[in-house]
């Protein structure tokens, strides 16, 4: 009887340990990766397809539509990994267009000599995080470099959001008189990467606030807030998010350092690198400009989700005069004013 | 935060505040020394704060300022080499020599590598033995213990691949460069707190009886600096001039005597060339003959090389308290943090840096300032 046999090669194939370059080549070891990790980690229909684009049903209404790499050094931290950092990221910035997560991309660049299982978890971390975010990965792609080319593993992902009618939320709208409010305390992200990647023995370890923000906005406009603007909190932390504003609506902005809120520990550190901790990075945070008289149903809209719970006016969208457009203010302690400036490059943490 | 915003306590500052303006009766100058201190007062617009009598000038000590461009080209000719682990402080890194910095070699394939301790570097040495690993040692008496711990532990590791680039730099010689000169316009000094912390205070007490000129040993909160400006005011207002400690609960009158013990052993005091000011004698540390062997200058045969500042620059009366930075012609302009023409742009701490920072703009005095 011939009818059960199958060819077979006699001794399987050890699962491989390590990407090289051949898993980048186009042949078998690259459909095998994408099927057996890819495709079965984002497992979706329209991932399963496997066609050159994926083919997505067009939604009524308006679209957003976004795209970021994500290059982090060390691959895990406290509190995340490169893989939930790249979905967060782009689900945050769709978030703050108003949008909900609808489809996203990934795109792998891999470095030989990462290992399989390295590359497994971050893939799970990233589908994982997406299926938190009710957003489906349909369209990808995979490259390998050279050893000593890459960091590791870059990822680049890019979003599809979908903007609720009605929905306005644009920098062109903040206005003389809106209050800032922010979702949480600053610097957890930057501070924790710091503390792995610079060997930084503090007595407690930072975790990240690397987090999904559509639930939060959501809640904003459950609660019938009119955002004209929100911003997340990325690389340059709160005061390049400001900045960015400030020089795209020529308004000024004027915070009150002393209501930032900001760990302990994260101010701690700051203190003994010498950095300011305004300026230091986040991964699930961001301001809302709001009409002034929608600023206390806004953070008591905020409170309500594990994510805002310390969410905070900090500051206004002071009226202009002459010699403030595009500048960001913020009071100190002492009652004194201070301008914020983007640093050059990274924070340098200084010698005394 | 416990041990810092007690240090900030704007009922205690304004209390200050309020007894300068009773006492200040006339227009005084005073220069704080430190960097960190500048920093800090820029920072908080602590200057906001003082009636209108008395003014704040910036003295020389950002030790990433004032290392020549010389030694900054000799660090980037050595971080160059393929074989070489050239460690340094971070803020270090964005600092022009004549042509480059560390940062640009860096992205150029140099291995320049940010530490938080010479004694990391050390490490480095130990777990690089076939490479050449060298730190690149700034600051003043207070990064000098750990940088001579350093150069000690490779000793007795008998580490042959670790070496330093020396720019140590010490206070009491540029106060008194300061003092001499006859442009001087300074009146009195906050010292610098953590640097007497490690030297203690008996060098500016000479200086004191040698210029009858006051210096009061001051912290780096608003508070510590508040108070230290009160303290230096009511002397120059009862015609006193004495060296008072305003830090105590850092500084000893003989400093740390380990750490100084440490320096002592490692290094010597040498004629120093301090950027934008020019050479001050016995103002800066090199190693003592029997650690020659761990100078970087040396090993890589770089002992000749100088670099001349830049002309159009007036970074040189910025760091002696002479003129301000937006006296300069090239400020915010042609210089600025982004593109530095002089060491005072570089660093956070640097004068024009921290002027670009937090005064482009004309800003309006809180209301209980005057």
């Amino acid at each position: 009887m011939v009818d059960n046999f199958t060819l077979s090669c006699p001794t399987p194939r050890p699962r491989d340990s390590i990407v090289t370059l051949s898993h980048g080549g186009g042949g078998r070891l690259m459909k095998d990766l994408v099927d057996d990790l890819f495709i079965t980690a984002f497992n979706n229909p329209e991932l399963a397809e496997k066609h050159d684009s994926a083919r997505v049903a067009a939604p009524g209404g308006r679209l957003a539509f976004t795209t970021d790499s994500y290059v982090v050094n060390p691959l895990v931290f406290p509190g995340g990994d490169i893989g939930s950092l790249a979905i967060t990221g782009t689900v945050n910035d769709l978030a703050m267009a108003g949008a909900v997560p609808h489809r996203l991309s990934c795109a792998m660049i891999i470095e030989e000599g990462l290992r399989i299982e390295t590359l497994a978890a971050i893939v799970d971390s990233m589908a994982a995080t997406a299926a938190a975010a009710r957003a489906c990965v349909v369209t990808g792609d995979t490259k390998v470099v050279e050893h000593g080319k890459g960091d590791g593993l870059y990822i680049n992902t890019a979003g599809i959001g979908l903007i609720p009618t009605g929905r306005e939320v644009v920098p062109r709208r903040v206005t003389a008189g809106d209050t800032i409010v922010i979702s949480g305390d600053i610097g957890r992200h930057g501070i924790a990467v710091m503390s792995v990647r610079e060997g930084l023995a503090f007595e407690t370890t930072i975790e990240s606030d690397c987090a999904l923000l559509t639930e939060p906005v959501e809640l904003l406009f459950g609660a019938g807030i009119d955002c004209h603007c929100l911003r997340d909190l990325t690389r340059g932390g709160l005061g390049a998010a400001l900045i960015e504003i400030a020089e795209t609506t020529m308004l000024h902005l004027d915070i009150d350092e002393t209501a930032v809120p900001i760990s302990g520990q994260v101010r701690g550190a700051c203190e003994i690198l010498g950095l300011d901790p305004l300026f230091v990075a986040c991964e699930g945070r961001f301001v809302a400009f709001v009409p002034a008289d929608q600023a206390v149903h806004a953070v008591d809209a905020l409170h309500r989700h594990a994510l805002g719970v310390g969410a905070k006016v900090v500051g206004t969208v002071a009226a202009v005069q002459p010699d403030e457009r595009g500048l960001v203010t913020s009071r100190s302690s002492l009652g004194t004013r201070r301008v914020l400036d983007l640093p050059v490059g990274d924070q340098l943490p200084r010698i005394c | 935060m416990k041990y810092v915003d007690e240090y900030r306590d704007s009922e205690l500052v304004d209390t200050i505040a309020e007894r300068l303006r009773r006492i200040t009766t006339s227009h005084w100058r005073i220069m704080e020394i430190c960097g960190g201190q500048t920093h800090a007062i820029l920072r908080f617009g602590i200057d906001e704060l003082l009636p209108s009598g008395i003014e704040l000038v910036h003295g020389p000590g950002c030790p990433v300022c004032v290392t020549p461009a010389a030694l900054i080209d000799k660090a980037c000719s050595i971080a160059v080499l393929d074989n070489v682990i050239f460690c340094s402080f971070g803020d270090m890194l964005r600092v022009p020599g004549s042509h480059a910095d560390l940062l640009e070699v860096k992205s150029q394939g140099g291995d320049v590598r940010m530490v938080y301790s010479p004694l990391d570097a050390v490490t480095l040495a130990r777990e690089n033995p076939q490479r050449e690993v060298v730190f690149f040692a700034i600051g003043f008496e207070t990064t000098a213990p750990a940088s001579a711990a350093a150069v000690h532990q490779a000793e007795q590791e008998k580490l042959s691949n670790f070496s330093i680039l020396v720019s140590q730099v010490l206070v009491p010689p540029a106060i008194e460069a300061i003092l001499s000169s006859t442009h001087n316009l300074v009146q009195g000094f906050l010292a610098p707190g953590h640097v007497c912390t490690v030297t203690g205070y008996e060098d500016y007490a000479a200086l004191v009886r040698r210029f009858n000129v006051p210096i009061v040993v001051t912290g780096f909160e608003p508070l510590d600096i508040m108070h230290g400006i009160y303290l230096t005011i009511q002397q120059l207002e009862s015609g006193r001039a004495e060296i008072e400690n305003q830090y105590t609960r850092s500084v000893r009158p003989r400093g740390n005597e380990i750490a100084r013990q440490m320096i002592e052993r490692v290094f010597q005091a040498a004629s120093f060339s301090w950027r934008g000011v020019g050479e001050i004698p016995r103002s800066g540390l090199r190693l003592r003959e029997a650690y020659a062997q761990f100078d970087a200058e040396r090993r890589f045969g770089m002992e000749s090389y100088t670099t001349p500042d830049d002309p159009q620059c007036i970074a040189g009366a910025v760091l002696q308290g002479v003129r301000k930075p937006p006296d300069c012609s090239l400020f915010g302009s042609h210089c600025t943090p982004g593109h530095p023409v002089g060491a005072p742009m570089v660093s956070a701490e640097g004068a024009c840096a921290a002027y670009y920072r937090y005064r482009r703009v004309p800003r309006r005095r809180s209301d209980n300032s005057q």
